[in-house]
């Protein structure tokens, strides 16, 4: 990812490439899905074994391992779809509302 | 990699080559579906995908998920187009213009896309004998317009064409088996796979590229919203899919057939239908009819694997 994305709005003739390719591979990484969720995963950390299912199991490659080995959501990207808590080995992760701001 | 083992997880690569940031509903069992072929092929992969939900997701112009070559196709001719790629690549490289690395061509596309649209393009590709691999990606509907039937369709499935009502319980047809098809063709690698048995699909996936000829990887991936499910299911009901028999895991390997999630004890098929929306309205008389077919089915396979 070399450059932000223009938004629609913004994007005229002269930024589109000849057929309309996209040569910034993977670009959609920069794209917002976190706020899609309605509730949002927590991680028990006294009950988590780092077994990594629920990293393995998220549609969205929002699960990921922080420096001490645990796994947590990115949640930039994490829709709120609640698979991670209903497949956790030990049932350590629970789903949480997300709260008005 | 043991399949069985809890932590077998952590022994997965983490690049993603399906980047994150696509625009699946939540809980979309086919994007991780994606995302688990993408891990299992690599870098050194060229993508043509055909029209359907993965498309509309992942490259949503000017933003694009994938971090590989990637073609976007018409609904007809994933096939042709990842095998013309195939076949340019190689002369490229008989010619010398091009080193050769091992690049694996992979078409992709939906249920829609592979039994009913884009059939004739993929037979025609298996009949060549191009070195390739299809995946279809098979959410039982066409789901990307809102619930359309489609030949993968189960019976008794209600979708928005075949709705269920006092005359007709859903879908009036059976499942077309896309596999076997597949497998008539006699080419080199054939196999079912789902989402809920993530290493048991990548293990394939990784056999597919290495086949040296056509292979078809026909994936079960569970559509939350097309079936009427909430989206923390959508794991849970695929693994049911296999425990009941409805969806045996099976791979076809030089015509050698060998089941490869075994179910020793199946549960009943209700088990499978009852949490889906899209079968609430069945009878038990149908769901009868349903079990006598899965296990017909079912026995017929176990007899193939014998041979």
């Amino acid at each position: 990812m070399k450059k932000p994305v223009k938004s629609e709005e913004e994007l005229g003739w002269k930024d589109i490439e000849v057929g309309c390719t996209v040569s910034d591979a993977g670009n959609a990484a920069q794209y917002r899905t976190g706020d899609w969720r309605s509730t949002r995963p927590v991680w028990d950390h006294t009950r988590c074994v780092k077994c990594g299912v629920c990293y393995i199991f998220c549609p969205d490659s929002a699960v990921r391992k922080n420096e001490e080995g645990y796994f947590e959501a990115d949640l930039f990207y994490c829709k709120g779809c609640g698979i991670c808590a209903q497949e956790c080995i030990t049932a350590c992760i629970k789903m949480v509302e997300e709260a008005e701001e | 990699m043991e399949s069985l083992n809890v932590y077998a997880s952590r022994l997965v690569t983490k690049r993603e080559h399906f980047a994150p940031g696509h625009r699946a509903c939540q809980g979309c069992a086919e994007a991780l579906a994606v995302r688990l072929v993408a891990k299992a092929l690599g870098q050194n992969v060229v993508v043509a995908s055909a029209t359907g939900c993965m498309e509309i997701i992942s490259t949503p112009f000017p933003f694009t998920n994938w971090r590989v070559p990637w073609i976007h196709v018409a609904f007809e001719n994933a096939a042709a187009v990842a095998t013309g790629a195939e076949g340019a690549y190689r002369a490229l490289v008989r010619k010398g213009a091009l080193p050769e690395k091992g690049t694996v061509f992979l078409g992709m596309g939906g249920d829609g896309g592979t039994s009913d649209i884009g059939l004739q393009a993929l037979s025609g590709a298996f009949e060549r004998g191009h070195r390739f691999i299809y995946v279809c990606y098979d959410n039982e509907a066409y789901m990307n317009t809102g619930v359309q039937r489609s030949s993968g369709t189960p019976f008794g499935a209600s979708t928005t064409t075949s709705p269920a009502g006092k005359l007709k319980a859903g879908q009036v047809t059976w499942k077309k088996n896309m596999p076997e098809i597949a497998a008539a063709h006699g080419i080199p690698y054939v196999a079912t796979a789902c989402s809920s048995y993530p290493f048991d699909l990548m293990k394939k996936v990784e056999k597919a590229a290495k086949a040296g000829g056509p292979a078809y990887i026909h994936i079960l991936s569970v559509c939350p919203t097309g079936w009427g499910l909430p989206s923390e299911k959508a794991i849970w009901i695929g693994r049911l899919a296999v425990e009941t028999g409805v969806f045996p895991l099976y791979e076809v390997e030089q015509g050698r057939y060998r089941i490869t999630v075994d179910v020793p004890a199946q549960r009943p098929v209700g088990d499978y239908l009852k949490p889906q929306g899209r079968f609430r309205h069945l009878t038990p008389e149908i769901v009868e009819q349903i079990q006598t077919r899965v296990t017909a089915e079912w026995e017929k396979l176990r007899a193939k694997t014998a041979l």
